[in-house]
């Protein structure tokens, strides 16, 4: 079989002149056909939202700015501030130890991540609610010595208590491993020069190496902080009033199951909408020194206003 | 001992059975240059870094302006100092690295007055004009508020250096300062140290740079296999090595 080879002589030989200027691209097909699809689908499911009178979209728009939701909320927000704060500061303390030139501080640390990150947390939820069973009286005093404060556990573990202590323990473990992560991944050459420039270990730590570290430890963190919000719907099973708890507590009166559950999605995406674009800002402000481009104002950033690209050269 | 800024006896440093310091004996006088050449693993750069501690050693001793460094003596029991007192040694004696390790998420401004600011407890106001004032002598002051991946890297050495003179340091070492640059950036750096080994500063400098050792030193010391083999001024170990294996380096890298 002889292939026909439709070019000239002077192209074949690569003598002819030839400017690839306005050449024609190579067609996709298959793109065409998969936007189609995705067209396809999309119409379906906006069809179903409008259609289906099982959303009860009226019941939605009711209870969507309800203050009982406003209070669950609340509750949902502040149970992911506080366990993500109690987390934060208790992977920094773990983080340090685990990196500390003492074995046994070491080991502890290491112990706790590993017992902790074994453990799913919901089932470290319930046993903190039930902690009373274990333990009846708590007391806080010398070890083996006097008591100075001690209670009923049952009056002292509220489920408040109980979710901040399940989810802030848990997340504790794995906040020890990014910021383990992130410290180890400065340069030991940056501790070294503090270290000759006579900055004490507290000193280098707080002004060369952290900053350095939270490049690496942002990211992970802000994903955690996501996950959190999300993980605090697991305290509806102690029968504290999250976001999740108040729209069940109605739909269990009202058998509107599927618009309250909307309602609370909406809010959980809204929410962590926000906390995204929070975290790329903070993201940015450590990067600084890590590129060449100057840092963008948060609004500019938030509204997507950015920043100019090359411009292209008119024709 | 009491003239000398630098007086290092028999000091010894081992890594696991690695021995890799046996025994040097230094002195380097106040306002003297003395730059140690050696093949790599002779030891040099280990014993650099022993000088500011930052290597502990294991046998000898290194004082410092008449001060033992990282150990103390008393009532003939020597004890290794707490971190806070190595802290306030190595506050007198500046370091160049060969990696720079100039402080990335800070700026030029911010690399230098961050030790006298924070550890000295200079007014800001005052840190600054030093700062501006050693960025002008190391011809960098336009740089002040650039980060330091913004530089070159003989930009990034100069800095460094700037950011060591701003603690005021009786002592300088350098540790192969050159080693990292490319071959054009080599000279701004060697001009920046020649220009302070002429205001009299104390400085030690291990370096590959022949020409700098031969223009600049006071003293030249060749170490080899953790030992000072040979010492003397320039014209003498440069040009009329005494022992074979000087003798055997220099002429490989001449």
């Amino acid at each position: 079989m002889t292939v026909t080879d439709r070019r000239t002589e002077e192209e074949r030989e690569g003598r002819a002149e030839v400017d690839v200027a306005g050449a024609t691209r190579p067609r996709h097909p298959l793109r065409w056909v998969a936007s189609l699809v995705l067209l396809v689908l999309a119409a379906q499911l906006v069809h179903l939202l409008v259609t289906n009178d099982n959303f009860e979209w009226h019941v939605v728009g009711e209870y969507v700015n309800a203050s009982i939701i406003g209070h669950g909320i609340a509750i949902t927000l502040e149970l992911t501030v506080v366990a993500m704060a109690v987390g934060i500061v208790g992977g920094v303390l773990l983080a340090v130890g685990r990196l500390s030139e003492n074995r046994l501080l070491r080991g502890a640390c290491g112990l706790y991540v590993w017992f902790f990150r074994g453990i799913p947390v919901l089932v470290q939820l319930v046993f903190w609610y039930n902690l009373s069973a274990l333990l009846p009286r708590i007391s806080f005093g010398v070890p083996f010595g006097p008591e100075f404060v001690s209670g009923e556990t049952n009056h002292m573990i509220t489920p408040l208590l109980a979710a901040i202590l399940g989810l802030g323990l848990n997340e504790a473990a794995y906040m020890a491993e990014i910021i383990r992560g992130g410290l180890l991944a400065v340069d030991p050459g940056q501790t070294e020069a503090a270290h000759a420039l006579g900055m004490s270990d507290a000193r280098t730590f707080r002004r060369v190496v952290m900053p350095q570290a939270m490049r690496f430890i942002v990211p992970p963190t802000g994903s955690q902080v996501i996950n959190m919000l999300k993980a605090t719907s697991l305290v509806s099973v102690i029968a504290l009033a999250d976001l999740l708890y108040t729209v069940q507590s109605i739909y269990n009166r009202t058998f509107q199951t599927i618009p309250l559950l909307i309602v609370a999605c909406l809010w959980y995406l809204l929410i962590t909408s926000i906390l995204y674009v929070g975290q790329s800002f903070i993201e940015r402000r450590y990067a600084r020194g890590a590129t060449r481009q100057a840092p963008q104002g948060f609004w500019d950033f938030a509204l997507l206003r950015r920043r100019a690209k090359t411009p292209e050269v008119p024709s | 001992m009491t003239t000398a800024m630098v007086h290092a006896a028999g000091v010894r440093k081992r890594f696991g059975h690695l021995e890799v310091l046996n025994g040097i004996d230094l002195d380097v006088a106040a306002g003297e240059v003395v730059v140690v050449l050696g093949p790599s693993g002779s030891g040099k750069s280990t014993f650099l870094r022993c000088i500011n501690h930052l290597e502990t050693i294991d046998g000898g001793s290194i004082h410092v302006d008449g001060e033992l460094i990282g150990f103390r003596a008393e009532g003939g029991r020597v004890r290794h100092l707490r971190k806070r007192e190595i802290t306030r040694q190595r506050r007198e004696i500046g370091m160049v690295f060969q990696q720079f390790n100039l402080f990335p998420h800070l700026t030029v401004l911010q690399n230098i007055v961050e030790a006298p600011t924070g550890v000295r407890r200079e007014p800001s106001a005052r840190a600054r004009e030093h700062a501006l004032e050693l960025l002008r002598r190391v011809g960098l002051e336009d740089k002040a508020g650039a980060y330091p991946r913004q530089l070159s890297g003989g930009q990034q050495q100069r800095v460094a250096i700037a950011r060591a003179l701003a603690m005021r340091p009786k002592l300088m070492l350098f540790d192969e300062p050159t080693s990292a640059l490319d071959p054009e950036l080599v000279g701004e750096v060697l001009a920046t140290m020649k220009s302070l080994a002429d205001d009299g500063l104390t400085m030690i400098v291990v370096t590959h740079e022949i020409g700098f050792a031969r223009e600049v030193a006071d003293r030249v010391v060749f170490m080899d296999d953790g030992l000072v083999v040979e010492s003397g001024p320039p014209s003498q170990v440069l040009e009329n090595p005494a022992n074979p294996r000087t003798k055997a380096f220099l002429s490989k890298v001449l």
